[in-house]
């Protein structure tokens, strides 16, 4: 079987990893859409499998504890029928261990096709993917980015709103540690879309606006006039005075309700990137409004948008390692 | 009755001599006798060289005294596997080292006398370029209680610092300064409030897009500022060690013109480099303080110029690839920096931003004031000490190449100019060019 759309992936997204959504074209990120949506009507139907990635191999290794991310990535090869190993690393900055090198090094020796990694630190996975022969995908590095959140919030938005291109979104909450705020921002100015930053001062890093945004420390100021409010969730350790004084502050002042969010356009839509903290940044209703949250589609969508990925990642991976067998003939 | 044993003599003639502390930069000779300088001067030899002497042609190179290094990390005791008495006193010798002060961040600390005589036995034994040391402030550098600075002082420490430690606490270095001043003695500063410096590069528009933890460069100033503060009340002698902010420039600056007693010194690649240079989280550009923004470049540049900074030093880091290869924010911090400090610094001379004669101050006879060593000077009766070198010859950065054992310089590929034919410590020829 080829692909969905008959097309060679390197046609579309040239690259050999998906490390990040900072300097991807609007195009490549639209032939990645594009892609998903096939997966989609795939995903919905009884025979949810195809044989595309029979054979390959994806690890999930994970250094950071995470059920969502690490199932949906399982369940995307597994429906294209990779054989898909999960990896869950214990991993603290204080006892180093064994070495990202020694990893990548053993790793390799297994002979993967797909890496899927998700770390603590900013910039881990980049130096795995600089030592692996295969494809990485970076499933979320410390408050760096994590690309395939933000390609399934665009495919969310596109298929509930047809295009992203002169959206508002606002992006609210712990902006200086997300990875899903900056791989977002990026993603939304490269289609087109407005987007606007509101955090206490204490969770908004310097210099953000040079990104290309703006950034508000009133919500309802933020939220004047926006078509989506993407909520971001709230560590427990940084409420209890380090960043907030307390839960209920926070709440009072960034929780999203139907009272603030009155401040938006009257049918703005409302998305999480879960796990929610409901009553700390979100409201439980309105979190279970079908009308308003697009919370259940962000998590169907991010199936499709993996499966996009692993196909896309192993397409180019094979036909890399064509030319090099030609190149050594 | 014994006969006295034949002096050992060696002239350098056809040589440029420049010697910052005399403001001498002529062609000429420089005559060198059991290990002293002897005579110099623009017409020694001038009618021919004597029987018995050692002759050695310059062919127009430049013989400046050899450079004082006020800020080295040797790893010994402790971390050998990273660099050695031995192998920091060859990566001396051939950056054109011929004094370097050794930093008390040791496994054990440098904190007692025998910590002291450890480094001066060990370079002893090794016979290379001449080894100094700093001892802590504080016990084991935890910030609380004041080492014997009396006794440490006695046995040959040259000034008190925490390393890459921050004496912290405004009363324990508010003490520092006042007991040192009774000896005369000299704290340096690691200059960053820790309660602010949390982070892993300069703060800013990069830390933000690659999601790392921001050092601000206000944690530098702040720090010199409460110091200064301190030093006005107790008199003590304050030096700054490896400034990177324009602020920080602009503080000491004043602090100077107020009449403070107060020095500073910086590294090459504070302006060499700006935190573009870390880039996609190039580790070998991770230091403390962090690489900062292109107008804090400027600035270092611009106080290096105008000696408001007065000594450059190499603030050599040695580390291996296991402390570097890491995610950023958890690798260490450092450069390797003996062998490039030279080279780098000469870009300030190619940059047209100082003339050569008064660039080789801060790296030879202003860092010796500071510390009170005899060294850095071209001086009848100074040691023989010195630097041949070629300024403008040009090459290319290569670690690989490093006598040093750690290779982690961010400089590699880099075309610079200026070279070292040959290293000499008290007359003895420890390095000599290919």
């Amino acid at each position: 079987m080829t692909s969905a759309h008959g097309t060679s992936a390197l046609e579309g997204y040239r690259h050999r990893h998906l490390l990040g959504i900072e300097g991807l074209t609007a195009h490549e990120i639209f032939f990645l859409l594009d892609r998903s949506d096939g997966y989609v009507a795939l995903n919905r139907g009884d025979d949810k499998k195809t044989d595309l990635l029979t054979g390959r191999t994806v690890i999930n290794l994970f250094f950071e504890s995470s059920t969502r991310t690490r199932t949906s990535f399982e369940l995307a090869a597994k429906r294209l029928s990779a054989d898909v190993i999960n990896m869950s690393v214990a991993w603290s900055s204080i006892k180093k261990g064994e070495t990202l090198i020694d990893t990548a090094m053993t790793l390799n020796a297994m002979h993967p096709d797909v890496l899927v990694v998700r770390h603590p630190d900013s910039g881990a996975v980049q130096l795995l993917a600089e030592k692996m022969n295969c494809a990485v995908i970076n499933g979320g590095d410390g408050s760096h980015e994590h690309p395939t959140q933000a390609l399934l919030d665009a495919l969310t938005i596109r298929r509930r709103l047809g295009a992203i291109e002169g959206l508002q979104v606002a992006i609210c909450g712990d902006i200086t540690h997300s990875r899903v705020a900056r791989s977002n921002i990026h993603l939304l100015n490269a289609l087109g879309a407005r987007v606007r930053l509101i955090a206490p001062p204490t969770l908004m890093p310097s210099s953000i606006e040079r990104l290309g945004v703006e950034t508000f420390h009133d919500m309802r100021k933020g939220l004047e006039g926006c078509d989506i409010v993407m909520m971001l969730r709230l560590q427990t350790e940084r409420m209890q005075g380090s960043y907030v004084p307390s839960t209920r502050e926070y709440y009072h002042f960034f929780g999203l309700d139907q009272e603030k969010l009155r401040a938006a356009k009257p049918n703005a839509l409302i998305m999480h990137p879960g796990p929610m903290n409901r009553g700390v940044e979100i409201d439980s209703e309105l979190a279970d409004d079908i009308h308003r949250s697009m919370i259940r589609e962000q998590v169907e969508m991010g199936v499709a948008v993996r499966m996009a990925c692993l196909e896309t990642l192993n397409d180019n991976l094979q036909q890399a390692r064509r030319q090099q067998e030609q190149a050594a003939q | 009755m014994t006969l006295p044993l034949p002096k050992h003599r060696t002239a350098y003639v056809n040589a440029r001599l420049l010697d910052p502390a005399s403001g001498l930069d002529a062609p000429g000779a420089l005559l060198a006798e059991d290990g002293k300088i002897t005579d110099l001067g623009p017409d020694l030899f001038k009618d021919g060289l004597p029987e018995g002497i050692e002759r050695v042609d310059c062919a127009g190179a430049c013989l400046a005294p050899g450079l004082v290094d006020m800020r080295v990390q040797i790893r010994e005791p402790g971390e050998e596997h990273k660099e050695t008495m031995d192998s920091a006193g060859r990566a001396a010798a051939a950056g054109g080292v011929t004094s370097m002060v050794a930093l008390p961040n040791t496994d054990p600390v440098i904190d007692d006398v025998p910590g002291v005589e450890f480094i001066a036995r060990r370079a002893r034994e090794v016979k290379r370029v001449k080894v100094y040391t700093y001892a802590a402030v504080t016990r084991n550098l935890e910030g609380r209680e004041l080492t014997e600075m009396g006794l440490l002082a006695e046995s040959g420490a040259v000034a008190f610092t925490d390393g890459l430690k921050a004496v912290a606490d405004a009363q324990v270095m508010r003490r520092a300064l006042s007991y040192a001043k009774t000896f005369g003695h000299l704290i340096i500063q690691h200059p960053e409030e820790p309660s602010l410096a949390g982070g892993a590069m300069n703060g800013g528009e990069l830390a933000t897009r690659l999601g790392l933890p921001g050092l601000p460069p206000l944690a530098e100033v702040m720090m010199i500022e409460r110091d200064l503060r301190l030093v006005e009340m107790t008199g003590g002698r304050y030096h700054v060690a490896h400034i990177s902010t324009g602020e920080s420039v602009e503080v000491i600056r004043r602090a100077k013109a107020r009449g403070l007693n107060v020095t500073c010194d910086t590294a090459p690649h504070y302006f060499a480099l700006n935190e573009i240079a870390v880039g996609d989280y190039r580790t070998f550009a991770k230091v403390s303080p962090p690489l900062r923004s292109e107008d804090d470049r400027r600035a270092i540049l611009d106080g290096v110029a105008d000696g408001t900074i007065d000594a450059i030093a190499s603030d050599h880091s040695p580390h291996d690839q296991e402390s570097k290869r890491l995610p950023f924010a958890i690798a260490e911090p450092g450069i390797v920096g003996l062998e490039t400090l030279l080279p780098l610094s000469l870009q300030i001379y190619h940059w047209e931003k100082a003339e050569l004669l008064d660039l080789l101050a801060p790296l030879t006879v202003k860092p010796a004031e500071i510390l009170g060593l005899n060294a850095g000077r071209l001086a009848k009766g100074a040691p023989a000490d010195l630097l041949l070198f070629e300024p403008e010859r040009a090459w290319k950065i290569d670690p690989e190449t490093f006598e040093s054992k750690s290779k982690n310089s961010p400089f590699e590929g880099l075309p610079v100019q200026g070279r070292v034919r040959r290293t000499v410590v008290d007359g003895r020829t420890l390095f000599q060019a290919a």
